[in-house]
């Protein structure tokens, strides 16, 4: 370390590390938060998108509170990604507890499982699509079942239960691999030793298997909840939002204000109320999962 | 769908030792006849059936004609209508959407491989400097960003650099990417011993050739991971070409099934043909490459 040539090729080092990342800085700067700032301005004018516009304030924030479709949307959006983030949570760790323990073909149920991650979410929303409106109701009659044999998707008050169906199908298959991951963390003895103080099933799952993943459960909760609150491809192939307004998502709603409705500013103002809501409840969501984490152990 | 099921039933590198393992433990727990649990197998089978039953609508939807609709979908095909697949090879004008989504997806993979772990390697190895410490945060607030609050101005800024063409799209994926990727190629380069490049620097070497020669290579795991996950995203994504492609003739796969849809949804056999030629070639390296996929998101999944 003492020799002259080492010394000055440490303290040239610096240098070298800023060119490593001066250039994605920039390239990251002008496309990620450039684009995120001149919305925030945009969100104090009256932009259409095209034309002129003026500084209006806060007046599209106000506006917000009182329009309709974008607290339905809200709504919409935060009631499909609560029931959505709990059922592919717990069906997800389900499977991955069927897939973990002594089943035969194990790694061929684990490959079929995990197809689903592979799949567009637009494209599996167009079959899914088709089997609300034709299979299932054709299915539901050949069962006797003639209550059921309407279109979901054609209900205002049931068209949510398609999206969610068809977002756990899809969803469910990343989360299983995740949770997959954290089971074969931990250690066959720990169940030995349960099994020999006569832990049941449940309680093993409750004492052991639980608590051991539960940071994989905190990050599965957060990521899935974050992402659902994105939801946009699946409606666009499922309901196009319908019937009405009923299952517009914020996502759906700022797409469509803001490139079709002549509604930029208006929507961009929507869109950094959403910024915020996405941050506060992914930090609320992390500290009471890791609290919750931390009592158990 | 045998297929998968034939070719899958090496077990997964990842859960070797923990199926070494669980033999003993298991004929110790059951008084010595454990071994499969086949309740447990028959179960799973069941829901299996979840995943394969949309599957198969899809692949003998796509070979009926259509007046074979209607009923519940189990049918099988009366006669099978290959010209499903001509038809929305034409109409979909499939080779092209097929060319511009594998070319913005490896285009995204090359790109975001190449700079994002060179990125985070200049942070992991700087990370009490308060720069480089400022950075990491930076980059990585923007996971909490949505992308609905950038899709509005990013579609001008585009436009207005002139890149709302594949190659912006591939600087969008590589961009966006960043926050993540660099959560995860920092834990991992963190992990690795520093002496290993301190060795390289006696030898002479600079920062650069550190980073290619030592570091670099020691990244695969991490690589392949980060490549699945772009792959992925990249193929399937659908909002971003949406909003930022403007030439007709860029479209991508989903973005193909989405206008086609619009104009021909009556007729469900070519639209499901149109589909499965969307599917299949994710699901076809899925199938081949099965091990990797899995073992690369999951880990990306555990840091």
């Amino acid at each position: 370390m003492s020799s002259p040539r080492i010394r000055s090729s440490i303290a040239r080092t610096p240098r070298t590390f800023y060119w490593m990342v001066v250039p994605a800085v920039v390239i990251f700067f002008a496309l990620h938060t450039i684009p995120v700032l001149s919305g925030m301005f945009f969100s104090l004018t009256n932009y259409a998108g095209y034309g002129t516009w003026d500084l209006v304030g806060f007046s599209n924030y106000i506006n917000l509170f009182q329009d309709d479709r974008v607290l339905n949307s809200y709504g919409f959006t935060f009631g499909f990604s609560i029931v959505s983030t709990l059922l592919v949570n717990v069906i997800a760790l389900a499977i991955a507890l069927g897939l973990n323990s002594k089943i035969k073909f194990q790694a061929a149920f684990r490959g079929v499982f995990f197809i689903p991650y592979v799949l567009a979410i637009l494209i599996i929303g167009y079959v899914f699509n088709y089997l609300f409106a034709n299979s299932f109701p054709a299915i539901f009659t050949a069962l006797g079942l003639p209550g059921l044999s309407g279109n979901l998707l054609a209900s205002p008050d049931f068209a949510w239960v398609g999206i969610v169906i068809t977002t756990v199908w899809q969803a469910a298959a990343f989360n299983v691999i995740l949770y997959l991951a954290g089971l074969q963390t931990i250690s066959a003895d720990l169940y030995e030793a349960a099994a020999i103080d006569g832990a049941s099933g449940w309680r093993r799952f409750r004492s052991i298997t639980f608590p051991l993943i539960g940071a994989y459960f905190t990050i599965n909760m957060v990521l899935s909840f974050k992402s659902f609150l994105q939801v946009f491809d699946q409606i666009v192939a499922l309901t196009a939002g319908g019937p009405g307004t009923s299952t517009e998502s914020i996502a759906l709603v700022i797409f469509r204000g803001g490139f079709q409705g002549g509604e930029y500013g208006y929507q961009m103002a929507n869109a950094v109320v959403y910024l915020f809501v996405i941050i506060i409840v992914s930090f609320l969501q992390l500290r009471i999962l890791q609290r919750r984490e931390a009592s158990f152990s | 769908m045998t297929d998968t099921l034939t070719n899958t039933t090496a077990p997964l590198p990842a859960d070797s030792d923990a199926s070494a393992r669980a033999p003993r433990t298991r004929r110790r727990l059951d008084g010595g006849n454990g071994g499969t649990n086949w309740w447990l197998t028959a179960l799973i089978a069941v829901c299996s059936l979840t995943v394969l039953i949309p599957l198969y609508f899809t692949v003998v939807t796509a070979l009926k004609t259509p007046d074979q609709l209607g009923g519940t979908g189990f049918e099988l095909p009366t006669s099978i209508r290959w010209e499903n697949f001509a038809d929305a090879y034409q109409l979909t004008n499939f080779p092209r959407a097929l060319m511009n989504t594998a070319l913005i997806t490896v285009g995204a993979v090359f790109l975001t491989l190449l700079t994002n772990s060179l990125v985070a390697y200049a942070i992991a190895r700087n990370m009490h400097k308060k720069f480089f410490k400022g950075l990491y945060f930076y980059f990585l607030a923007a996971i909490f960003v949505p992308f609905p609050i950038i899709m509005l101005p990013v579609v001008k800024e585009t436009a207005l650099l002139g890149i709302d063409t594949p190659v912006g799209l591939i600087l969008l994926y590589t961009v966006y990417g960043l926050s993540f990727n660099i959560f995860i190629f920092v834990a991992y380069i963190n992990s690795i011993p520093v002496e290993l490049e301190e060795a390289a620097r006696l030898d002479g070497a600079s920062t650069w050739m550190v980073f290619w020669k030592v570091i670099f290579p020691l990244l695969s795991p991490m690589n392949a991971t980060v490549g699945i996950l772009t792959c992925v995203w990249a193929w399937n994504d659908f909002l971003l070409p949406l909003v930022v492609l403007s030439d007709p003739s860029a479209q991508t796969l989903p973005l193909a099934q989405f206008i086609f849809q619009g104009q021909f949804n009556t007729n469900y056999p070519v639209a499901f043909a149109s589909y499965l030629m969307a599917l299949a070639p994710l699901l076809v390296v899925y199938v081949i490459a099965q091990k990797w996929v899995v073992s690369g998101v999951t880990r990306g999944s555990v840091k």
